[in-house]
């Protein structure tokens, strides 16, 4: 990989940032607007779960990964939400790896 | 203790947040390892590999990037799936913006760079005021510290590590996801939201290019809202 396509990746991710924090976060004072954006990690995080654990090349595909989901997610909701960081995440890891090595 | 004590950072972070914030970083330690490994054996040298992290600094369109340019794609989609999935962070900047906009625009152009999923996840997770705004700082410190060490480290060890795919490490980063959505989903709004996000991001996978299901899933937020509005009345 080339220096300049990592660096433009670099400004672009920084604009971004500075877009939303400085730019257009300080006009948007309309109440039904902070409530839209104080809602954007609710929808994004299960997006993000979703298409990092079914997401191939422009299709969805059911792998090890998400036998290891299937046991973070059971671990999350079976503790209503108390399971530690760190056990939910090495026991979807150590699943997913499992499945992996005798799949 | 004077009254000036509660001003130090710690101080006034409650415990539990203070914990949460040393184990995701730690957690977040292994993530950069991988993304590390992941960018030397696509062909980055350590120094991109490291600048990247340093700068770019959004994990999930790093590893996007860079899984283009293992795959041999084309330099243009490497950067537009990149920037298609870090475009999320200008709607985070918006939702952070209420409780980090009085400060001096040198200090918000600084944490412009920390504002990610897991920064705006961890503060709006506690309640607005002081202490959500110290969490943020809290947790964009803990997270560049450890996210830049990570990638250091698995940059130089490389394939030493292993395949981070064989460790299970790619099923880890959407399970971190899971846990920091749970205070999210405290309220219906937030339910709904997340039901609806999930549901928008599943359909597009097959239909979009990398980077736009997470975009689209954003307008979960509107039958979050409508929902609610329909409560109140």
């Amino acid at each position: 990989m080339s220096w300049w396509p990592l660096l433009a990746l670099a400004a672009g991710a920084y604009a971004l940032k500075v877009v939303g924090l400085v730019v257009l976060g300080p006009r948007a004072t309309d109440g039904r607007a902070l409530r839209l954006a104080a809602l954007l990690p609710a929808a994004l995080l299960p997006a993000l779960v979703v298409v990092n654990t079914l997401g191939g090349d422009r299709r969805i595909v059911v792998d090890a990964r998400a036998a290891g989901l299937a046991v973070a997610v059971a671990l999350v909701a079976g503790s209503k939400g108390r399971a530690p960081f760190v056990l939910v995440v090495v026991a979807a890891a150590a699943v997913t790896a499992l499945v992996r090595a005798t799949g | 203790m004077t009254p000036e004590a509660p001003t130090q950072y710690g101080a006034v972070l409650p415990t539990p947040v203070r914990r949460a914030v040393w184990v995701l970083g730690l957690a977040i330690s292994v993530f950069g390892m991988s993304f590390g490994v992941l960018a030397t054996t696509a062909g980055l040298t350590v120094p991109q590999a490291v600048v990247m992290s340093l700068l770019v600094f959004t994990g999930a369109s790093q590893f996007a990037a860079v899984s283009v340019v293992e795959a041999g794609g084309s330099m243009g989609s490497a950067l537009g799936s990149a920037l298609l999935l870090a475009a999320r962070n200008a709607a985070y900047g918006v939702a952070m913006a209420p409780t980090l906009g009085k400060l001096p625009l040198a200090k918000r152009l600084l944490g412009a760079q920390v504002v990610i999923d897991e920064t705006t996840a961890m503060a709006t997770a506690q309640p607005e005021g002081r202490v959500r705004e110290r969490t943020f700082w809290a947790t964009g410190l803990s997270v560049f510290a450890f996210w830049n060490a990570g990638t250091l480290l698995g940059a130089l060890a490389g394939d030493a590590i292993g395949d981070p795919e064989a460790l299970g490490l790619d099923a880890a980063f959407p399970a971190g996801f899971v846990v920091l959505a749970v205070p999210h989903l405290r309220r219906r709004e937030g339910r709904v939201a997340a039901a609806a996000g999930a549901l928008i991001a599943l359909a597009l996978i097959p239909l979009a290019p990398a980077g736009l299901p997470i975009i689209a899933a954003s307008l979960g937020v509107v039958p979050g809202l409508l929902f609610t509005a329909r409560e109140d009345r």
